[in-house]
Formats: C-alpha cells, structure tokens, sequence
C-alpha cells in the first residue's frame, strides 16, 4: 500500500520508447573525459600524472574530504590531460582525459566473491566508499556517507527507489527487470551495513514488468546477511515521485523535516542503479566505471539502454549508436524535467548522467512567457507545497529577504510547476535565481 | 554539427494546457447558457451578446496599441470572455450602446488600467456591470419575460417581486421554472441547467475546482435557509434562493475567474464564503433584490489580503 503525497503533475511518459530494449553491452570509446567532481562536495584529487599508463577500474584521483568521491579509469590506456575541459553540469572542470591505447585489455579484472558473509559493517562502507559510488539517480551523493549516518541517528527504514518517475528515463527499469536478483544481494548489503529492519522497492505503476521481475527475484531468495523484511511496493504514477522527500512520504507516510535529510525520519533511499553499483562493488570488486543510461528522444535514430563507460562523450556515444535521424534541437543529460540542456556534443557522461536526450526541432516549442493569469496551478504542482507564483513575484521585484521566509530554499527545482504553468513562465529560473540570492 | 543547440533551464517539456485554450474552454462551457438565453428572449439578446465582445474586443486591441503591448494578444480569448461574461448580465432588451459602454469601462478601467490581463483586481465583467447598474439603473433593471409568456415585454424578476412582496410563493417561478429557465432574468443567468453543463465541463477538465462555486452555493443556501423565511429562522427556501438570479452563473464563471480568485484551495473556501454571506446580505437587507455581482466584486477587493493570510505551510514546515 503506498499513500499520497502532496502536488505532482502527469506529464506523457515516452518511456515505451525504450522500456522493452535490454541494456546493450558496454560501448568501449576511444577516449574518455573524467571530470574530478561528477559528485555532490569536495572534487578529488588526482593521483596520476601525465603520459601514465591506466587499467580499466584504476584509481586515478582520490576522495578529498568527507563528502567526495574517489575516481577511477573507465578505460585503459594513457593519461593525455589533465585540463579545463566542459562537462554537463559546469562549462569548465577539471578533468582527467584518458587515450585507450589498442593493446590494452578494456575488460574489468574483477575479484569475483560469493560469499560476503565474512565482511564486517566497516568493511562493506569503505569497499563501496572506494568504488567511488555515487547516487546514480541524478543527484551524485555519495553513498558511503548516506551510509554511515551519525550516532544517535537510527536507520529503520531503507527503500530502494525504483520510481524513475522522470519520463523518457528507462535504465532503472532494465536493471530491476533485467538484474532483479542483483538489486537484491546490493539490498541486503545496505541492510547489513544500516542494520535496517524494513525495505520497500518502490516501483511506479509505469513499470509493472519491473516489479513483476523483482517479485519473481524476491521469492526465490534467500536473505543471509541480514533479517529484513522487504516488500515491494507499487506506487501510483506521478512526477516527482522519485525524489527523497516524496518517495519516503509516499512509501512510510513520513515527513522529512524541511531543510532535514532522510535519517531524520530514520530512512534511507538509494536508487535502483546505485544498489546495483554496490552489489558490483562488493561482490565482482568493481569500482564505479560503468552504467547503464538511456538514449531516446525524437532525434535520435535508435533509442536504447545502453551501458557505457563513464567519461564517454555524448558525441561518440551518438556515432556509435546509430547516429541521429534529424538534426537536434536540443541535448539533455538527464531526463527531460530536471536535465541539463548541452550546447554541444563534445560533453563526457558522468556519474549521474541517467539518459540522453535528443530532442527534434518539432518537440522543442520552447513557448513564449505571458503573463501570470493566477490560476493556482502551480501551487497544485509543488511537492513542497511552496508557492511559485507568489516566490517569483518576489524574485522578480528582487525582494529576496521575503523569498527566504516564504521557503523558497525549499524548492529542489523538480519542474512540477513550470511544466503545469498555463503562461509557460520559467518558474524554475526564478527559484534557482531566488535560491542564488539568499 | 550545422545548427546551434537551443539550451534553457528545465523542464524542457511542457503541459499542453496554456492560457488560450483555459479561455476558450471558458468561452466554449458558456455557450449553452447564451444558446439558452437567445432561445428564451429572442434574438435581441444575440444582438446584445454580439455588440458586447465586439466592443471588447476592439477596446482591448485600441489600449494594446496605446500601450505599445502586442495587439496579437487578443486571441488570448480574454477579452472575448470578458465582453460575453458582460453581456450575460445584462437584461435583454437593452440599447445596444449600453453594452457598447459596459465593455469599453470593463476593458479600459476593470482591466487595463491596472496592468492588463493578470493584474487586475476587480473581474472586467462585474466591474463593467457595476458601472452600468449605478449608471443607468433604469435600464439596467427593465426586464423581459421570455418570449412565449403573455406579457413578454416587461416584468420583473423572480428575486424583484420577493423582495417587493416578501412572501416566497408570491414569487412568479416554480422552482423548475427556475431551473431551465422559465423566468425574466439576465440573458445568461436565466438557464440554470445550461449553465450547470458548462460548470460540469469545466470541473471535470480541471479549468475550475470545487471550492469557490461550492463554498459560495452552500453558503447561500445555508443562510437563506437559516434567516431568509417568513416564518422564523430555518424556514427559508434554500432552493429557491440557489436557483434564483445570477447565483449559478456568479458562482461558477464570475468567481472563479483566476485573476480575481484566491491562489489556494483554503483561500477558495474563505471566497466563496465570503461572496455566499454579502450575496445573502446583500439580498436580504440591502435596497437591490440581488447581490451576486457587488458580493464578487467586494471579494475580490479582500484577495490579496486572503492571499497573504493563507500562504500554505510548506511540506516537513517546522515552527520557528
């Protein structure tokens, strides 16, 4: 049983685009581009030098700080630069760049374990601290530390998010349905390490075969590292439904306080791929260098699943998939509610890049602003039942002092609002230039 | 890679609903009471609706142009809705330069003199009806009965002669009468039914929610049944005060009309509240037999305040 939460908007879902093609085997590029802070906190360090050679999987620059994550060879080859490079989310980061050099074997040698039971709690942290995991689902957290809560703070509670209520987005989709028992062996390690007596995977009425699958998976299993009960639960389709605050408030009826974190209400979330990526961490030794993304959109001529290499850029990526079928009006990484738009192709995948969207002249009505006729509509859309109407107002005549006590910092700019805006006013510009100011 | 890539702040995919199609659909739920009230007063009444939009609209575009703003603006549908909201309240009979007034003040002083669509406070249409009630009042209030009726050409309107008489059954409508429209009135007030298929579609579509049109007829009916009796308190007839004048149309295209409307649903309630208490006010104590108009407009004057005292707490809100 799955209860409500507040807002959301219906947009069409485009996910029968791509929610029936199996991930396709991991596309091997000539070059990668590794930027040093694909993660939310400190960027790492590097710690190789120029003109060194690199293995698949080796660490290449290194946690920097609490919150950080370690980065590793997504190929094998020979380190051409470490420079200014753009990525999707800043215009210029510092980057690795690796050339694979054609003798180099490209296949991860991995330290295969199956059997874990002999990991202590610490152990299993700094294993996946070292992978450099990260949240897959956009946001880049690391995950070591949304495992290691605090003391005092007591985790009953971990869901495994499996909403992807972004739409066109389809790669958690596959995994569940294509990697179910996987998922479930990265589960019960979270269980093991938070020592959670609860987990929900909580999967959106959209994805039925996925949580068809999981369920198969879950009868067949046989929990050893820990006494959680796990139940699948199906949520009602809605957008934002995969963010934290909403997905808790969906599945346990509880409420993060505003400006708290989930630990506050004794949960954790991690998504779907980011359960994957620990199950590969723990049990195949393998750091964060992989994952699937979805390409799809209007554009392109062969939407897919893909698992790729992280640092791969968007422009080999396209080539070697097929190319596209009309010129794009528009490239997103992410989905199409809280991606980044990209002025060029020539942008590596990072970490948190969950799919790439190309998106043909026709789709892209970018409509003009007309003025607010106050309809309310997207006062109904707020997840964080804030008003966005009334905040850009306040933007607007630079009353910023007033935005702050009216909560605009409590928008995660998830969209809802200005894609239910009947005057198509950028709401989610005003917000971010709101959130800037304060 | 020969053309420039368009790059903008998400979400880069839109609802389909934009400001348009809201008027229109607005327009298009009004349709059946106008049909209505052609049917029942005759053609005259076409020819108020016609010269009223037209006179809108073409007051509209000329302050566009003044103010230098894209005359293209209005097919928004605004203005039409504005000039045909007006035209439904007014009498049927009236010169047609009356409308032609009704909608120049509505346009030029209800609307565009605050900023344009989205900036003013008092409805457009109710303003422009204000204006023409404290105006020409006689006009205003020469009513005709429908076409079939034996003396079709003057008479009063259900709410006149109650107020006049105050004895209910004195009142020259039954309350089926009322209903399909059977009755002297405004031309879109009349035809309750048709007016109440308009309100369907729009509820149904999501243009107009529940808690304005609700709180305001459950609150006259609430009041007219406590306070409006002849024999004592709880013997009014909640019905026929529900059904009579220009409720159904007030309450479900006048107050709800978003500019002038509180922003959320608790705001809504405390509207519509608002309106169903000055409505019955109005209509009981006050020198007009109805008060659907001022009560709308009087409310709207209290929005901002609404607004400002309603701002929702936001999800995981802690007190300070």
């Amino acid at each position: 049983m799955s209860y409500r939460f507040y807002g959301g908007v219906h947009p069409s879902g485009f996910k029968t685009l791509t929610n029936d093609r199996p991930v396709k085997k991991t596309f091997i590029p000539k070059k990668v581009v590794l930027p040093l802070s694909q993660h939310t906190g400190v960027p790492a360090e590097p710690v190789v030098g120029l003109g060194e050679m690199v293995k698949v999987g080796q660490l290449i620059a290194k946690q920097s700080g609490f919150i950080s994550a370690s980065l590793h060879a997504s190929i094998g080859g020979k380190v051409s630069a470490i420079a200014y490079s753009p990525t999707p989310t800043h215009p210029r980061a510092l980057s690795i760049k690796i050339e694979a050099s054609d003798n180099e074997n490209q296949e991860f040698q991995g330290q295969f374990r199956t059997d874990i039971s002999a990991f202590s709690k610490d152990e299993l942290i700094a294993a996946i601290r070292d992978a450099g995991i990260v949240g897959l689902g956009g946001a880049a957290f690391p995950t070591y530390v949304k495992l290691s809560p605090p003391k005092g703070k007591t985790i009953d509670t971990v869901i495994v998010n499996g909403a992807e209520c972004e739409p066109y987005l389809t790669c958690d989709h596959r995994i569940m349905v294509e990697k179910s028992k996987e998922v479930l062996k990265g589960l019960e390690i979270i269980t093991k390490i938070l020592g959670a007596k609860e987990a929900y995977i909580a999967i959106e009425d959209n994805k039925l075969s996925a949580a068809y699958a999981m369920e198969q998976a879950l009868k067949a299993f046989s929990f050893q590292l820990s006494a959680s009960s796990v139940k699948i639960i199906i949520l009602k389709t809605k957008y934002p439904q995969g963010a934290e605050k909403q997905i808790i408030k969906a599945v346990v009826n509880r409420t993060v306080p505003a400006g708290g974190l989930p630990m506050d209400v004794g949960c954790v979330v991690q998504s779907v791929g980011t359960v994957f990526a620990i199950y590969e961490a723990i049990y195949l030794g393998k750091p964060l260098i992989e994952r699937v993304v979805t390409l799809t959109g209007s554009a392109i001529k062969e939407p897919m699943n893909i698992s790729v290499k992280i640092g791969t850029l968007i422009s080999d990526l396209v080539s070697a998939a097929g190319g596209l079928k009309c010129e794009a009006a528009k490239v997103i990484a992410g989905g199409p509610m809280m991606g980044i738009s990209q002025y060029m192709f020539d942008v590596p995948l990072l970490k948190g890049t969950s799919g790439v969207l190309f998106i043909s002249d026709e789709d892209c009505r970018e409509e003009p602003e007309s003025v607010c006729i106050r309809c309310g509509a997207c006062i109904s859309a707020c997840p964080m039942e804030l008003v966005p109407t009334q905040l850009m107002y306040m933007v607007k005549n630079e009353n910023f002092a007033e935005a702050r006590d009216k909560g605009v910092a409590n928008c995660y700019e998830c969209g809802a609002c200005a894609y239910d805006c009947p005057a198509k006013i950028p709401l989610v510009d005003y917000m971010k230039f709101g959130k800037a100011k304060i | 890679m020969s053309k420039p890539l368009t790059v903008s702040i998400g979400p880069h995919i839109k609802s389909p609903r934009t400001t348009k199609k809201i008027m229109w659909a607005v327009t298009i739920a009004l349709i059946p009471a106008g049909a209505a009230g052609v049917f029942i007063f005759g053609l005259d009444a076409l020819r108020v609706i016609l010269v009223s939009i037209f006179a809108a609209v073409a007051t509209e575009a000329i302050i566009l142009k003044m103010r230098k703003k894209d005359v293209a603006a209005i097919w928004d549908g605004s203005a039409i809705l504005t000039g045909l909201l007006l035209a439904y309240n007014l009498p049927p009979g009236v010169p047609l330069w009356l409308p032609v007034a009704g909608s120049i003040f509505a346009i030029a002083i209800g609307k565009q003199v605050f900023g344009g669509l989205g900036h003013n406070i008092f409805n457009p249409a109710l303003a422009g009806r204000a204006f023409l009630m404290v105006s020409w009042p006689i006009y205003m209030t020469t009513w005709r009965q429908p076409r079939w009726a034996v003396d079709a050409v003057s008479g009063a309107t259900p709410l006149a002669i109650i107020k006049n008489s105050e004895f209910v059954g004195m009142a020259n409508a039954s309350l089926w009468d009322l209903f399909i429209g059977n009755r002297g009135g405004c031309i879109g007030e009349v035809c309750v039914v048709a007016l109440l298929a308009g309100a369907i579609y729009l509820l149904v579509k999501g243009y107009i929610t529940w808690h304005i049109p609700f709180a305001y007829v459950a609150t006259v009916a609430l009041t007219s049944w406590a306070f409006n009796g002849t024999a004592g308190v709880f013997t009014g007839d909640a019905l026929f005060f529900v059904l009579a004048g220009g409720l159904a149309l007030g309450a479900f295209f006048m107050a709800t009309d978003y500019v002038t409307s509180p922003l959320n649903s608790k705001g809504r309630i405390i509207f519509g509240v608002g309106c169903g208490v000055l409505t019955f006010i109005i209509r009981k104590f006050a020198g007009y037999p109805e008060g659907v108009c001022y009560s709308i407009l009087i409310m709207n004057a209290f929005v901002p305040l609404i607004d400002r005292h309603t701002y929702p707490k936001w999800f995981g809100w802690i007190k300070k």
